[in-house]
């Protein structure tokens, strides 16, 4: 860590972590509810259990990606941050508002909710994903333009590099898509096509933007490979990002009432979505085969390598099982696409963060370089629990999308949907059971940053 | 005579330019491959109505285009020439000049666009006209983005960028923008001739 101000990343880190667990303890209740349907009704209905797993997801990813800008931009600038107040200041408004809107969530039904927070007088609310009240919405936006302007001015008064560059592209354009969650036309077609601006361009758009400069630039530090080489590749991957993603947008918009040539356009631009997720991963497999040196942060190599491994499994491949339109006439809407989601998003975005905080943490809480050999292997022992049984649930899942899709829309004699999940509940109960591992893996992942002992040297390969 | 180090020395040089440009132009020729193809199936589906409004297109602007287009590929590799002899400021104009044939490519396939508008056909209107404006506009930003390329390209030969023994960054470029021309040499008689 080179300057003092970077430190301003732990407390998101920490909080990120803890949303984190609160995240799988709700997927845990609601992937049981999947097969006990009563469980914890009426405390907690299964819609809010799963409004509560999605959205915390969500904020502790938005603050993983901050703690990483402000951990990145200062190293990346050279300089100080503009304001660690301001960014301290922030964290506690996004950590409070957050807290509030979940405990909302918990503690009264959804309409009372609405009402309580003046949703008639602008309506953003009832649409999944964006259910947050407009309160905590604008608490969003503020939040996210104060996080702008102080890792935007510390970029223009610092050194200005293409990792920099990128990251601030994607944190700028997630600024900007967010604001399409305040138009809520009241026509459904319009609704859900603005809707998906935001969902699709973040996770398809922007966020990749977020997730190359975050693996750029660990793996400058880690590999000790020239920044040029890297930024290179950066750039090649996210401009193929960025061609595929934006008219990919368009595998959202087969069966809505837009027009049909989105059945075309979404095909063929979304089917080769998987390209840049390919060349990330062939880029960071690469760039650890040329390293200079064997930094002694193994772990974080780690999750490097297996967020570039996992992001293609996850958005790529699980993606393109069904985004062409003759499959997605089938199987949207199914358990097929609960699978990608939980895949993609543990790949791409939540091994980034982990990966992050692999990286930062160590250096954060004052050692040279690494945690110590003992601590790094519970670390790594946390990254292949969390891994294998998140491919166990995308199998599990993907097993039970077939035979919902088989049962529920092509046999011959299509039956009624409660009486196929019936049929599938052994699925949702090795889901389950993988759930649990995961959230093993996970705590070990917290144990691991508490374990002391010697720091291991550091080698030139 | 060739000696085995002057082949070693010349393969070594092959592929022109970054590596990383022809990941990517890679990538580029499958997305418009797979576009193709896709327009070839079409098309043999209802081969009377593609015909039908073929006919209707401009060839003559097409071609124009093609020639357009071949001859700003020229320039691009007069200006990688230029710059292998060390003359940068001939490498810029070239490059430059190549530009400029961009934008004119821009300002006639934006006629026809006009003229297709005018005449109120959208990517509804039918089968053919969906591809035959996904796939010239897809192209058409191609070039856009080609000619982003080449000025950043241009304005650093200009400013004492490259040199006669450093000149990867011109090539990458010329690479770019030959695959933008190749692209289009193959969308012209595809969309526009073949019936």
């Amino acid at each position: 860590m080179k300057y003092q101000s970077q430190l301003v990343a732990k407390p998101y880190f920490i909080a990120a972590i803890g949303l984190f667990i609160g995240q799988i303890i709700f997927g845990l209740i609601m992937g049981l509810q999947y097969v006990v349907g009563d469980f914890l009704f009426p405390e907690i209905p299964f819609n809010v259990a799963r409004m509560v797993h999605t959205n915390l997801l969500i904020v502790w990813l938005l603050f993983g990606f901050m703690g990483a800008s402000y951990y990145m931009v200062p190293e990346e600038s050279e300089t100080e941050l503009h304001s660690p107040k301001l960014a301290l200041a922030l964290f506690w408004i996004f950590l409070v508002a957050g807290a509030l809107t979940i405990v909302g969530y918990l503690a009264v039904p959804y309409a009372t909710l609405a009402e309580m927070t003046g949703n008639d007088l602008l309506p953003t609310m009832g649409r999944e994903f964006l259910e947050q009240p407009t309160i905590t919405k604008i608490g969003i936006v503020v939040v996210a333009l104060g996080f702008l302007y102080n890792v935007g001015m510390t970029v223009l008064k610092g050194r200005k590099t293409s990792i920099s560059l990128v990251l601030m592209t994607g944190l700028v354009g997630l600024a900007v898509l967010f604001l399409f969650s305040f138009y809520n036309p009241t026509n459904l077609v319009l609704d859900k096509m603005f809707w998906w601006y935001v969902v699709h361009l973040w996770v398809e758009g922007v966020w990749e933007l977020i997730l190359g400069a975050i693996l750029a630039f660990v793996l400058i530090k880690t590999t000790g490979v020239d920044r040029e080489v890297i930024e290179k590749w950066l750039y090649v991957i996210i401009a193929m990002t960025l061609i595929t993603g934006i008219i990919g947008t368009g595998h959202h918009y087969y069966w809505i009432g837009t027009p049909e040539y989105w059945q075309l356009l979404g095909s063929v631009f979304s089917a080769l979505e998987p390209i840049p997720f390919f060349m990330m991963t062939v880029f960071a497999f690469n760039m650890v085969n040329k390293r200079r040196r064997d930094h002694p942060n193994r772990a974080a190599v780690l999750w490097a390598l297996g967020t570039a491994v996992m992001a293609f499994l996850g958005a790529g491949v699980w993606g393109f099982l069904h985004t062409l339109s003759p499959v997605n006439y089938y199987t949207h809407g199914s358990q097929i696409t609960a699978a990608h989601g939980h895949m993609a998003f543990y790949g791409a975005y939540v091994m980034i963060v982990l990966t992050m905080i692999s990286y930062t943490m160590p250096l954060m809480r004052g050692r040279a370089a690494a945690n110590s050999n003992r601590s790094q292997v519970v670390e790594m022992w946390s990254f292949w629990l969390m891994t294998v049984s998140m491919v166990f649930i995308t199998l599990f899942l993907t097993g039970a999308g077939i035979l919902q899709v088989y049962l529920q829309r092509y046999s011959d004699a299509p039956q009624a949907f409660m009486v196929v999940q019936e049929k599938i509940e052994l699925f949702y109960w090795m889901r389950e059971y993988a759930g649990l591992v995961f959230l093993t893996g996970l705590l070990l992942y917290v144990v691991s940053f508490f374990i002391g002992g010697k720091e291991p040297a550091q080698q030139n390969a | 005579m060739y000696s085995t180090t002057a082949v070693i020395e010349q393969r070594q040089d092959a592929p022109p330019g970054d590596l990383a440009i022809w990941f990517f132009i890679l990538a580029e020729l499958l997305v418009f491959a797979v576009l193709f193809v896709v327009y070839a199936v079409a098309r043999r589906n209802n081969i009377e109505l593609f015909d039908l409004h073929q006919q209707q297109l401009d060839r003559s602007s097409g071609l124009a285009n093609t020639l357009v287009l071949i001859t700003s590929s020229y320039f691009v590799m007069r200006a990688v020439a230029a710059i292998r002899d060390g003359r940068a400021h001939l490498c810029s104009r070239w490059l430059w000049g190549a530009f400029a044939l961009g934008f004119l490519f821009l300002l006639i396939k934006g006629a026809e666009y006009q003229h297709h508008f005018a005449a109120g056909i959208t990517l509804r209107s039918n089968d053919f006209y969906l591809f035959y404006l996904s796939l010239t506009f897809f192209h058409f930003m191609h070039v856009v983005m080609g000619m982003v390329i080449l000025a950043a390209v241009a304005f650093k030969a200009q400013h004492g960028g490259y040199s006669a023994t450093d000149y990867t960054g011109v090539e990458t470029g010329a690479s770019y923008w030959h695959m933008v021309d190749l692209v289009w040499l193959i969308l012209f008689p595809l969309v526009y001739v073949m019936h």
